[in-house]
C-alpha cells in the first residue's frame, strides 16, 4: 500500500476507456497483414483467441494498444486491427509504462515472450509488476528461442539439447508464475493456447483488474520445440496434471476430482488423494489474500516436468496503480498550485539593470 | 545606468573602519575545503550576493565524485570558483585572485592555479602536523618561506568560530561547522558584498532548526566583523555593478535553465510532459528539478534503468505527450536501441546528455565534450539524429525550446548535448518575457491519409516539405496502424524487405535529418573581416575562446570567432564560412572529433586543439594557442 492515499476511487481495468455499442466481430480486429508465423504455431491460436475474445470488451477499437518486444510473439500488433507497436528487445513494459501512465483512456496489451520477457526485459518486467502500472503482459512461453532459430530460453528444461547447448543446457528455468508473484504482482494467471474457454476466462478477467495484469500462456512451437505441452493437451493425460484454479471452491483436480490440494509443512501446499486428505482440508482457493505467501506456493506445486499445471488465476488483489497515482499526484500539484510559466522563470531573487 | 537588487540595500552589517577601498573590473575568488566543509554552498552565496549587488559572473564547482572522501586528503577536496565583474565576462576565470583554504589538503591543490601575488586566506586551525603529513607537507608552509611569492592571511577560522558561538549552546563539534559561514563573512566584508540575502537564505534553509539557524548567521557574522576590526586586513575591494543590457536577471545553473526549458517548451507546445529519466551524475538536478513542477502537467518517472527511463518517454511519444529522457556519461550507451527506435518510428523525443569524462564510469563529476561522435553515429546503421548542443548555463533554456521545436516539427529524437561545466556552472539570465518565446503547438493526424483514397491511415506519409510523418495518436478513431522497428514500406508503413524501399528509406530518413531549417552560424570579427584565423568551437566552450578571442584582439592581433549550436545538421553557411580563412583553429575537450566532422565533411584542414582534463579550457591557455597561431600565420604569409 502507499505511504499516501490519494483517495482514489476503486477503478475497473477499463473504467477510462471509451466504449462502443456498435457490435464488434473477431474479423473487426484483423489487419490485412498475412499472418506469418509457422504452420501449426501456437501463436495462431492465441491471436485468433484474442481477436474473438475483444469484441466482449465493447472497447472502442481505436482505444485499444497492442506493443510488443521481439521474438515470434512480438510479430503480434502486426496482425492486430487496433494501434500498435513493435518495439525493442526486452523492452515493451517500460514503453507500455510511459504510454499508460500518460493515457489513462487507453486499454493497453504487451505482448511478449519467454526470452523477451524473462532473459533481456526480466528487469522491466519485474519492476512493471511492482509498480502496478495498469497494463495487461501477454507472455507466451514457448520453452525455447524461435525467432533465433532454436536455443535454449530461461525457460527452457535444464539439460535441454539446443543449438546453443550440444551438451544440455546448465540454466536452471524460471518459472514465471512464481517470478510474477515474487515480483508483487496484483494479477497473475496462466493459460493453454488450445484452451480458448480457459484462456478467455483469464483474459476478461486481466481486462477487467485495474493493475499490471501477468498472463502466462504456455504456447507450442512446433518447429523447434514441438511437443513441449502435449502432455497438457492429451485429454487423459491433462485431467491427471492440470489443476483448475476457481475462485471459492477446493482445489481440486483429477478424472473424477479425486485429487486435491493441501497444506503441507512451512506454509507451502501439496497435492494428495482427497480420499487421505479429507473434503474439509482441501484448499479453497482464494486469489484476493494480500499476502504474497498464498499465491506463490500455490504456484510452486507447478513443475518444470508438467505434472501438476495449476491453470486460471492464482492472484487478483486490489492495490495501488502507479499510473493512477502518478497523475493524480499531477492533478494534485495543479489544484495546488496553478502553472505559471513566467512566475517559475522569474524565480524569487532578482535584480534589475534599467 | 543604474541597479537594484530586490531585497538588498543598506544590510545589517556595514562597513565603519576606514580601509583603504580598491576599485577593481573583476576578481576570481576559489573557496576550497573537504568535500564535508560547505565550500558548495560557501560558493553559492557568494556568488548570490554578486548577482544582488549586479556583478555579471560565472560560477565552476569542482567536487569529487565521493559522497565523503576520505577527510583531509587531496581527492577529498572540494572547491568552487566564482568570477564576478564589472562587465560581461564569458568564463568562471581561470587563475582564483583569492584562494580561500580550509585545510592543507586545499591549499597544496589549488595554491598551483594562484598567480603569484595572489592572496590566499587559509584557516590556520587545520593545519596540524598530522594534517600536514596526510597531504605530504613535510613541513608547515604556513611557517616556512614556500608562500613567500603570495599575500597570505592566517585565520584561525575555527577557533574564531567556536568561540563567537561559544553562548549559543551549540556543541563544539557542531559549532565549527559553521566555519565555512565563517569566511564566507569575511570574504563578504573584504568585498562590499550586500549580506541581507544570506541571512535570510540560512533562516529559509534552517526554518526547521532555528538555533542552526542564528549560529550559521553568528559565524556569518563573525567572519565579517573580524575583517572589520581586526586590521589584519587593510584594504578591501570594490567591483561596480556590471552595464549589462537591462532587464531583470536572476542567476541560474544550466541544469536548472535545461530544466525550466523542458516546462517551457512543454507549455508552448500545450503538450503533457513525461520525463523517463534514471539517476547519474551530473543529470539527477534536472530530474529533481522537473518533479518539483507536476503542476505543469510535468510527470516525472523515475524509472529502473536508463533503457526503462527512455523507453518510457518514447511510449509517452507514441501517445502524444512530449517525451524527455536526460542522462549523462554511460547513461548514453544504455539508451542507444532506443534512440534507433525512435529514429525509425519517427517519433519526437528529447535526449538530454550532460556529458562527463569518460570512458565507462570515467570522471563522474568532471566535464568533457566527448559525446559528439557517439551522438552522431552510436547507434547502429544508419541512424541520423539532430544534435543541438547549448553554449552556457543560460543558453540550456534556449537550446531546451530549440530541440523541442526540432523535434516536433520533424518528429524525430534530439540530442541535447550539455556538460558538466555548464550544467553546474551558474551565470546570470535576462529573464525572458513568456510571450516572446515561439508558439511550439504541434497536430495530430486526425483523418486517413491514404493517398490511394482506401481511408486508411498510412505512417509513413511525409509532408513534402519536412519529410516528417503524420503524428497519429492511440484514441483516434480511423488512424489504426502498426509502427515498430522492423523496415517499414515507404507510404504505407507495412514490414518491408525490398531492397529499393530499404534504399528510399534510409535516405528519406536521412534528407529529414539533412534538411532540418537549421540558423546561418554568425561569425564575430570585430576587425572588420581582417582576421585570416577563425577560431570554432561548440557547446560549452564558448566562453573560453570568447574570452581567449578578446585578449588576443586587445593585442592587435585580428581573429574571428564562431560557435556552433547545431552540429547535425550543420548551418548552411558553414562551409562558406571556413572556405574564407587561412586558418581555422578547433578547441575541443575530447580529442578533435568536431574537427574529424569538419574535415570529413568540407576537407578543410582544421587545426584541432585539444585537451581532456576533466575542466574547461582556460581563456589564457587558449589566447596563448590563438596568438602562436596568428603569429605563425603571419610569418608564413610574409
Amino acid at each position: 500500500m502507499t505511504a499516501t492515499d490519494l483517495g482514489l476511487p476503486r477503478l475497473g481495468g477499463l473504467d477510462l476507456v471509451p466504449t462502443t455499442d456498435e457490435p464488434q466481430k473477431a474479423k473487426d480486429y484483423k489487419s490485412d497483414q498475412e499472418v506469418r508465423w509457422c504452420p501449426g504455431c501456437g501463436d495462431y491460436v492465441v491471436l485468433n483467441t484474442i481477436q474473438s475474445f475483444l469484441p466482449t470488451l465493447g472497447l472502442k477499437r481505436e482505444n485499444i494498444v497492442f506493443v510488443s518486444g521481439i521474438g515470434c510473439s512480438s510479430r503480434f500488433p502486426y496482425y492486430m486491427n487496433t494501434y500498435g507497436m513493435h518495439s525493442i528487445h526486452g523492452r515493451a513494459p517500460a514503453i507500455a509504462t510511459g504510454l499508460a501512465t500518460t493515457r489513462p483512456d487507453l486499454s493497453v496489451w504487451v505482448v511478449t515472450g519467454d526470452g523477451d520477457a524473462l532473459s533481456i526485459g526480466g528487469n522491466h518486467l519485474i519492476h512493471t509488476l511492482r509498480r502496478n502500472v495498469n497494463l495487461k503482459i501477454l507472455l507466451f512461453n514457448n520453452r525455447i528461442y524461435g525467432l533465433t532459430k532454436g536455443q535454449y530460453s530461461p525457460t527452457s528444461d535444464q539439460g535441454m539439447v539446443t543449438k546453443s547447448t550440444p551438451m544440455g543446457s546448465l540454466d536452471t528455468p524460471f518459472n514465471p508464475v512464481s517470478l510474477a508473484i515474487g515480483a508483487e504482482a496484483s494479477f497473475v494467471g496462466r493459460a493453454l493456447d488450445s484452451d480458448k474457454k480457459g484462456l478467455t476466462e483469464v483474459l476478461t478477467a486481466a481486462a477487467q483488474h485495474r493493475g499490471s495484469a501477468f498472463v502466462e500462456i504456455y504456447q507450442n512451437c512446433p518447429i523447434f520445440n514441438d511437443g513441449a505441452f502435449d502432455v497438457l493437451k492429451d485429454k487423459d493425460e491433462a485431467a491427471q496434471r492440470i489443476i483448475p484454479l476457481k475462485p471459492g471452491e477446493p482445489i481440486r483436480f483429477g478424472p473424477e476430482g479425486e485429487y486435491g490440494v493441501t497444506r503441507s509443512g512451512w506454509g507451502g501446499f501439496e497435492v494428495g488423494k482427497v480420499a487421505d486428505i479429507g473434503e474439509n482440508d482441501l484448499v479453497v482457493h482464494d486469489p484476493t489474500i494480500q499476502d504474497t505467501s498464498y499465491a506463490f506456493a500455490l504456484s510452486r506445486i507447478g513443475d518444470q516436468n508438467l505434472n501438476h499445471t495449476p491453470t486460471g488465476v492464482f492472484r487478483q488483489v486490489e492495490r495501488p496503480t502507479y499510473d493512477d497515482q502518478a497523475r493524480a499526484q499531477v492533478e494534485q500539484a495543479a489544484q495546488a498550485k496553478a502553472p505559471n510559466l513566467q512566475a517559475l522563470l522569474t524565480g524569487k531573487d532578482t535584480w534589475t539593470v534599467a | 545606468m543604474s541597479t537594484s537588487a530586490n531585497g538588498s540595500g543598506t544590510g545589517a552589517l556595514s562597513a565603519t573602519r576606514p580601509t583603504e577601498v580598491s576599485q577593481l573590473d573583476r576578481v576570481v575568488i576559489r573557496f576550497a575545503g573537504d568535500s564535508g566543509d560547505g565550500m558548495q554552498l560557501t560558493g553559492d552565496r557568494f556568488t548570490s550576493e554578486a548577482a544582488a549587488f549586479g556583478n555579471d559572473l560565472a560560477t565552476l564547482p569542482n567536487f569529487p565524485a565521493e559522497i565523503r572522501a576520505p577527510q583531509g586528503t587531496i581527492p577529498g577536496v572540494s572547491s568552487f570558483q566564482v568570477h564576478f565583474a564589472d562587465y560581461d565576462i564569458l568564463t568562471p576565470g581561470d587563475r582564483p585572485d583569492v584562494l580561500v583554504a580550509m585545510n592543507p589538503a586545499a591549499l597544496k591543490a589549488n595554491l598551483g592555479d594562484v598567480p603569484h601575488g595572489g592572496t590566499v586566506i587559509v584557516n590556520t586551525d587545520e593545519f596540524s602536523k598530522r594534517n600536514l603529513t596526510k597531504v605530504g607537507y613535510d613541513s608547515d608552509p604556513l611557517a616556512d618561506d614556500s608562500l613567500s611569492a603570495y599575500e597570505v592571511h592566517r585565520v584561525a577560522m575555527s577557533t574564531l568560530t567556536q568561540g563567537a558561538l561559544a553562548d549559543t549552546g551549540l556543541g563544539k563539534k557542531d559549532a565549527e561547522r559553521c566555519k565555512n559561514m565563517f569566511a564566507l563573512g569575511l570574504l563578504s566584508w573584504m568585498y562590499h558584498r550586500p549580506t541581507e540575502g544570506t541571512e535570510r537564505f540560512l533562516r529559509e534553509k534552517f526554518a526547521k532548526k532555528p538555533d542552526i539557524a542564528e549560529a550559521n548567521i553568528l559565524a556569518f557574522r563573525a567572519g565579517w566583523n573580524y575583517g572589520e576590526t581586526t586590521e589584519s586586513f587593510a584594504t578591501t575591494f570594490e567591483v561596480a555593478p556590471a552595464k549589462l543590457e537591462q532587464g531583470t536577471y536572476r542567476q541560474i545553473t544550466g541544469n536548472t535553465a535545461l530544466a525550466y526549458g523542458i516546462v517551457a517548451a512543454g507549455q508552448l507546445a500545450k503538450l503533457p510532459i513525461l520525463l523517463g529519466t534514471y539517476p547519474i551524475t551530473p543529470a539527477s538536478d534536472i530530474l529533481h528539478e522537473l518533479s518539483k513542477h507536476k503542476n505543469f502537467g510535468i510527470t516525472t518517472f523515475q524509472a529502473e534503468d536508463e533503457i526503462a527511463g527512455i523507453g518510457a518517454a518514447l511510449g509517452a511519444a507514441y501517445g502524444g505527450a512530449l517525451g524527455v529522457t536526460s542522462t549523462s556519461g554511460p547513461g548514453i550507451a544504455l539508451k542507444s536501441e532506443t534512440i534507433g527506435l525512435g529514429v525509425m518510428t519517427e517519433l519526437p523525443l528529447i535526449v538530454i546528455d550532460v556529458q562527463r569524462g569518460g570512458p565507462s564510469t570515467g570522471l563522474p563529476t568532471k566535464t568533457e565534450q566527448a559525446d559528439l561522435l557517439q551522438a552522431m553515429f552510436g547507434r547502429n546503421s544508419e541512424s541520423p539524429v539532430p544534435i543541438i548542443a547549448p553554449c552556457s548555463p543560460a543558453d540550456c533554456f534556449d537550446a531546451a525550446l530549440e530541440a523541442t521545436r526540432i523535434a516536433l516539427t520533424y518528429r524525430t529524437p534530439v540530442l541535447l548535448l550539455s556538460d558538466g561545466a555548464i550544467a553546474n556552472g551558474s551565470e546570470p539570465w535576462l529573464i525572458p518575457d513568456v510571450s516572446t518565446l515561439p508558439d511550439l503547438s504541434v497536430e495530430f493526424a486526425t483523418e486517413p491519409n491514404a493517398p490511394d483514397g482506401s481511408g486508411e491511415h498510412w505512417p509513413y506519409v511525409r509532408d513534402p516539405e519536412t519529410l516528417a510523418r503524420e503524428w497519429a495518436v492511440p484514441g483516434t478513431p480511423g488512424l489504426q496502424h502498426r509502427i515498430g522497428g522492423l523496415e517499414k514500406a515507404d507510404g504505407k508503413g507495412n514490414i518491408s524487405y525490398d531492397p529499393d524501399n530499404h534504399e528510399k528509406m534510409v535516405r528519406l530518413r536521412q534528407a529529414k535529418i539533412d534538411g532540418i531549417d537549421v540558423p546561418d552560424v554568425v561569425v564575430d570579427d570585430p576587425s572588420g573581416g581582417e582576421a585570416r584565423v577563425l577560431a570554432l568551437g561548440w557547446g560549452s566552450s564558448y566562453g573560453p575562446i570568447g574570452a581567449a578571442a578578446r585578449r588576443v584582439r586587445k593585442k592587435g592581433l585580428p581573429i574571428a570567432q564562431a560557435h556552433l549550436r547545431h552540429l547535425n545538421p550543420l548551418p548552411a553557411n558553414l562551409g562558406e564560412v571556413l572556405s574564407r580563412y587561412d586558418t581555422v583553429v578547433v578547441p575541443e575537450m575530447n580529442l578533435g572529433q568536431l574537427a574529424m566532422l569538419l574535415r570529413a565533411k568540407y576537407l578543410v584542414d582544421v587545426n584541432s586543439y585539444t585537451k581532456i582534463a576533466g575542466l574547461p579550457f582556460k581563456a589564457e591557455e587558449l589566447e596563448g594557442v590563438f596568438t602562436d597561431i596568428i603569429t605563425s600565420s603571419k610569418e608564413v604569409a610574409r
